[in-house]
């Protein structure tokens, strides 16, 4: 089970040129709106043609400019959920699975298919209905017992949560987790919520302004993101500029300060992440220490959030304290905080 | 009285109706794909009709398809028939007039059509013919049946252009609307007045009809 993409599209003022590999496990793509990761999942549906590459899903040959292939969608046997699950407002819940089962010819043996996957997504009181009469989940669930009927090779994800209300989607995301790690084959989940691809996906892919910025496990990713974009993508707060020193040692813009780095930093290093949680309270003179005064403090249900700045200048840092209870009062402001060479992520 | 103008107005109405129906379809499905410079060109060219005089459609069909033109003549010496004077005359003319009706009203309501139900579709295997009849057709309904209402109500009402290409000749092309205006013509206001109740009648009918649908339409659930 593997997916090879290498595709380039050009539009008006963009550009999407999208390079990687997927293989069983499930894989995030994450990129803010707009940097081609919905783009991408089309290109692979055969939606959207792209102007040159090639595509090839478990070693069939899906699209190939320079062998002049490229599948109609209706052959590449994929499984594409959008964000508005684009269910056939005209017909049943029952009539819309039925139709992803055209192929078989056999009406009873169809019949067969459809209820079962009524029954898997516990759609069997909702068949008759239309899909204007369904909630957002349950309308989710039909698309993907729509789509999971016609037993695609891949299941592709467009934000697949963001359509539903927040109270709704940690629940809908764990069935989806589930159904993720039960499919047999290539799954891709696109989405701009970092916490998601976390959670749901062993591998990720980082987009940016058309361009695939990182690729690996999604640990891998959170903890060396590499550039600064995709630092930004997994929820690093504080990208701080600096100038390389040496292999493991960035000298701080703003604190005028060095910084010992546990990861190599490449040359051409312009910048340090560190997460907000990842800082500590300490005394001046510890390694790696910065010398901070609050700013502002704001508090959440379970974490405090203070913006520091450095005395008499401007840069700033995050801060984010985790609450022991509800109640907990606001962290003392210490006289420097500092982040262990681990947590320093070199990017350029 | 003579009730070969209604027949005829229906004939007329309903065949024309007919072929603009699917024209008008497959005009706006196709032609909304076109780039947008073409684009721009065919629906100025496939809306003048709405905006031009009847009688200046009528003197284009009457330079194509006249005794003497060369469509006319085609016809003529390939078929034996005869392209105006005759009853089916009027057809083109209605066509022609109630045309622009049908395109714009189904381009507009394939324009608001929600394209991912098509690429839904077409990831799970289905033809794109199937797509069209049973997902794009459906879902765009109220568009399609108003253009198709309007088309047909312009149709029956189209007076200019046939009267150039059809004449009046009683019992042969004489439609509701050639009739009124022959009968005003001749003093005959009386039986104008009918002619104009028949008419009225058999617009507000399907004016009703085209609401009862809607309103079923609604009561079924069904949200397009």
């Amino acid at each position: 089970m593997s997916l090879e993409v290498n595709v380039t599209k050009r539009f008006e003022g963009f550009a999407l040129h999208a390079e990687f590999t997927a293989g069983d496990a499930a894989t995030a793509i994450l990129g803010a709106s707009g940097c081609g990761k919905s783009m991408t999942l089309r290109c692979i549906a055969g939606i959207v043609k792209p102007d040159e590459g090639r595509i090839v899903l478990d070693g069939r040959v899906l699209f190939d400019s320079a062998r002049g292939i490229d599948l109609p969608p209706q052959q590449r046997n994929v499984g594409l959920l959008f964000q508005n699950y684009a269910l056939f407002p005209n017909m049943t819940v029952e009539r819309n699975i039925l139709c992803a089962l055209k192929k078989e010819k056999d009406p009873a043996a169809r019949k067969a298919v459809c209820a079962e996957a009524l029954r898997a997504m516990r759609l069997e009181s909702l068949a008759k209905r239309l899909p204007g009469e369904l909630s957002g989940g349950q309308q989710q669930r039909a698309a993907l017992a729509r789509i999971l009927a016609g037993k695609p090779r891949i299941l592709m994800l467009d934000e697949p949560f963001s359509a539903l209300d927040s109270y709704l989607r940690e629940e809908v995301e764990g069935e989806v987790g589930s159904l993720l790690a039960g499919f047999a084959g290539t799954v891709l989940l696109v989405t701009h919520n970092r916490d998601e691809a976390y959670r749901l996906c062993r591998d990720m892919i980082v987009m940016d302004g058309g361009e695939v910025l990182r690729a690996g496990t999604t640990k891998e990713v959170f903890a060396d993101p590499r550039t600064c974009a995709a630092a930004r993508l997994t929820g690093c707060k504080n990208i701080l500029p600096c100038t390389r020193v040496d292999e493991h040692t960035v000298h701080l813009a703003g604190w005028e300060q060095d910084l010992t780095v546990a990861l190599p930093v490449p040359e051409g290093c312009c910048a340090v992440g560190i997460r907000a949680h990842d800082f500590v309270p300490c005394a001046p003179g510890t390694p790696n220490s910065l010398p901070v005064q609050s700013v502002s403090t704001s508090e959440n249900p379970f974490d405090w959030n203070l913006i520091c700045t450095v005395p008499g200048g401007e840069a700033r840092l995050w801060w984010k304290v985790s609450k022991g209870t509800l109640g907990s009062p606001p962290p003392a402001i210490p006289a420097c905080l500092s982040a262990a060479p681990e947590n320093i992520m070199p990017l350029v | 009285m003579d009730w070969y103008p209604l027949w005829n107005s229906l004939r007329i109405a309903g065949i024309s109706c007919t072929a603009v129906f699917f024209l008008g379809i497959f005009s706006a499905y196709y032609i909304a794909r076109l780039p947008r410079a073409l684009k721009g060109v065919l629906d100025v060219v496939l809306t003048l009709p709405m905006v031009l005089p009847p009688t200046v459609v009528g003197y284009f069909l009457l330079l194509l398809f006249g005794a003497k033109r060369p469509l006319g003549i085609f016809f003529m010496e390939h078929f034996g028939v005869k392209l105006v004077m005759n009853w089916y005359s009027a057809i083109f003319a209605s066509i022609v007039v109630a045309f622009p009706l049908m395109y714009r009203t189904a381009r507009g309501a394939f324009e608001s059509f929600d394209e991912t139900l098509a690429w839904s579709a077409q990831t799970l295997g289905l033809s794109n013919t199937w797509i069209f009849w049973r997902v794009r057709m459906p879902c765009c309904r109220q568009g399609i049946l108003a253009g198709t209402v309007l088309a047909f109500a312009r149709a029956l009402g189209e007076y200019g252009a046939t009267s150039m290409i059809a004449g009046y000749t009683p019992g042969k092309t004489a439609t509701i609307a050639t009739t009124v205006y022959q009968l005003w013509r001749t003093n005959d206001e009386a039986g104008a007045m009918q002619w104009v109740l028949v008419d009225i009648a058999i617009s507000a009918v399907v004016l009703l009809a085209v609401n009862l649908l809607e309103r079923r339409q609604k009561q079924g659930g069904a949200r397009a």
